[in-house]
């Protein structure tokens, strides 16, 4: 089972894209329960177009999405430009770069789910928690965020494995480059496109098979706690 | 002081238009349904945002919009018993209760957890959770989440709505313990006139909308006039009553009012205690002599005060008994051959067995 060893370069792809998922579904979370409590509960003008836009990626060539993170998130791209200026964060053929791309092709799968949770809250619970004396925040906070747990947990690992998973936009906006922005998809397409990379691209596909499945299995395993708890 | 409410609603075609002012222990809103009585009830909440109108609760102002006042219904502090209860599903019993203190200034919490636990008999509860508990259970969870907060005023939306008999019977009792030893007003909807004799000290009847009557309970309940249709039958007078013994020997309760003696199933209840007892207008009878060989036990003795026709073939009759009013229903032609006419001495008979489910301890 000698081939079943992972080289310290393929070592490095792996690490890089779980840091690079982690983060991509952390950061985006909060901005997905956001958005998603205002798609869910707010009516305003707009209200479509911001629908519009959160599932642009989803619907979108994810080279197209790259290309214009890369314009727009780039060293001279407008956003890119000035978030260097300001504090110092740099997204081109960064990690960070990465970690943007994935969370952008994941938010809509993360919004959509947090969403539906949203909507199947009895708002009367929300209405009964206020003639209790808790504030719209403390209602959101006590009541309806513990009862849409399920819902974040099943967006959250939804969104990890859409970005352990995710390459064209990645690809596109920076690159492939070993140790910095070689996610697995990336080092797999690599593996394929040199002579002899045959048992490389195997070895990351179990890889990704098996990070998958630890996810899935894990998700399961948590909504069902949580369910139990919220209606034991 | 009391509740003064005052409020004008449109909701596409329902008009809500109504004025009313109670200071009572318990003030019932009595109506069919669509009459607007949840509609008040949110609107005393600040669930519900009147187009126009003025809520105060023990004189202060909740609502007005003529001064754009308008308190978010957290700052209230009225305590809402709904009538699907809406205990949080992700939370035990004993934080469900304790939900609403955690919201409550320190200085004004008045209610002691131990205390509602036992008024309502819940202690066996504490660690379960929402889901597993029955109907009555949960009511009576949401009738202690509602007081823990030590509310100003405390709303019932028809609390046994969603029950059946056996399970009202069971938070019946919790409801007038409440409401003599919680020390707090409220506001009970409900559609069963049962209830409210039990229940109210003050009544305000609703249809379509406005208030076709106000006052206390003992005013409003004999006057069929007033009540829907459906529930005209159960119109009658409140009687007062004093305990004075009890018939063991065949399970009675004896007991005094100011026109005479009564008998009624037994009630449990030391000598000298003050009880109400309904008395629907269908169940009496009227003689004009004291009728012997009858199985009826009790036989008052009182003159007609008044009679009104009701409908085309009954007469309400008013007879005052001591201090007393009852009232019977009795068809016109019984008023013919008996003579009736105000001021005849006559005699109200009333079986034992209509009053089973009628008493109402009071203080």
């Amino acid at each position: 089972m000698e081939w079943l060893q992972l080289s310290p370069e393929e070592w490095v792809a792996v690490r890089l894209s779980i840091k690079v998922s982690i983060w991509a579904t952390l950061v985006s979370l909060p901005v997905g329960i956001l958005v998603a409590h205002v798609l869910a509960r707010r009516e305003f003008v707009g209200k479509s177009l911001l629908n519009g836009l959160v599932h642009l990626p989803l619907i979108l060539p994810p080279v197209v999405t790259g290309y214009l993170l890369l314009l727009s998130f780039g060293r001279r791209g407008p956003v890119g430009s000035f978030l260097d200026q300001c504090c110092g964060l740099v997204f081109s053929f960064r990690w960070t770069g990465a970690a943007l791309a994935c969370g952008v092709m994941a938010f809509p799968l993360m919004v959509r789910a947090i969403r539906l949770s949203i909507e199947a809250v009895d708002r009367k619970l929300e209405a009964a928690a206020g003639t209790l004396g808790a504030s719209p925040m403390m209602v959101f906070a006590t009541v309806t965020l513990p009862l849409i747990l399920p819902g974040i947990v099943a967006g959250a690992i939804l969104a990890f494995a859409k970005a352990m998973g995710e390459f064209g936009a990645t690809i596109t906006f920076v690159s492939n480059i070993p140790g910095e922005t070689q996610t697995l998809p990336s080092a797999i397409y690599t593996f394929t496109q040199v002579p002899g990379g045959e048992a490389g691209a195997l070895r990351l596909t179990l890889v990704s098979i098996a990070i998958a499945m630890i996810a899935l299995v894990a998700s399961e395993i948590l909504a069902r706690r949580i369910s139990r708890r919220i209606a034991a | 002081m009391g509740i003064e409410v005052a409020i004008r609603h449109r909701q596409g075609d329902f008009m809500l238009h109504v004025t009313f002012a109670s200071a009572g222990r318990l003030t019932a809103l009595f109506g069919p349904s669509g009459s607007g009585k949840t509609s008040i009830v949110n609107a005393i909440a600040g669930l519900m945002r009147p187009d126009s109108g003025r809520v105060s609760v023990e004189g202060r102002v909740l609502l007005d919009t003529g001064q754009r006042i308008f308190v978010p219904p957290h700052r209230r502090r009225i305590g809402y018993v709904f009538q699907d209860a809406r205990l949080f599903p992700h939370l035990t019993v004993s934080q469900n209760l304790r939900y609403g203190r955690f919201f409550t200034p320190p200085a004004e919490r008045y209610a002691e957890f131990s205390k509602v636990v036992d008024l309502l008999g819940i202690g066996a509860l504490l660690e379960r959770r929402p889901a597993g508990l029955s109907g009555g259970e949960r009511q009576r969870v949401a009738i202690g989440r509602a007081l823990v907060a030590s509310p100003r005023l405390l709303l019932m939306d028809e609390p046994l709505a969603s029950l059946d008999d056996e399970r009202k019977a069971e938070i019946l009792p919790y409801v007038e313990r409440m409401r003599d030893e919680a020390g707090i007003p409220i506001v009970y909807v409900s559609h069963s006139v049962a209830e409210i004799a039990r229940l109210a000290s003050d009544v305000v009847l609703l249809s379509e909308g406005r208030v076709t009557a106000a006052g206390p309970v003992e005013d409003i309940l004999p006057r069929a006039d007033l009540l829907p249709a459906g529930e005209r039958g159960e119109a009658g007078a409140m009687v007062p009553l004093e305990l004075v013994g009890q018939d063991d020997a065949f399970g009675l309760s004896v007991l005094r009012s100011s026109g005479g003696e009564w008998r009624l199933p037994r009630i449990d209840a030391p000598a000298g205690a003050r009880v109400t007892v309904r008395v629907r207008a269908r169940d009496v009878m009227i003689a004009t002599e004291r009728p012997a060989g009858i199985s009826a036990l009790n036989v008052l003795e009182g003159r007609i005060a008044a009679m009104e026709m009701a409908g085309d073939s009954e007469t309400l009759v008013s007879i005052l008994s001591g201090d007393d009013r009852l009232y019977a229903r009795v068809t016109r032609r019984s008023v013919g051959q008996l003579g009736l006419e105000p001021g005849k001495t006559v005699f109200a008979i009333v079986k034992s067995v209509s009053l089973d489910s009628a008493v109402a301890a009071r203080r």
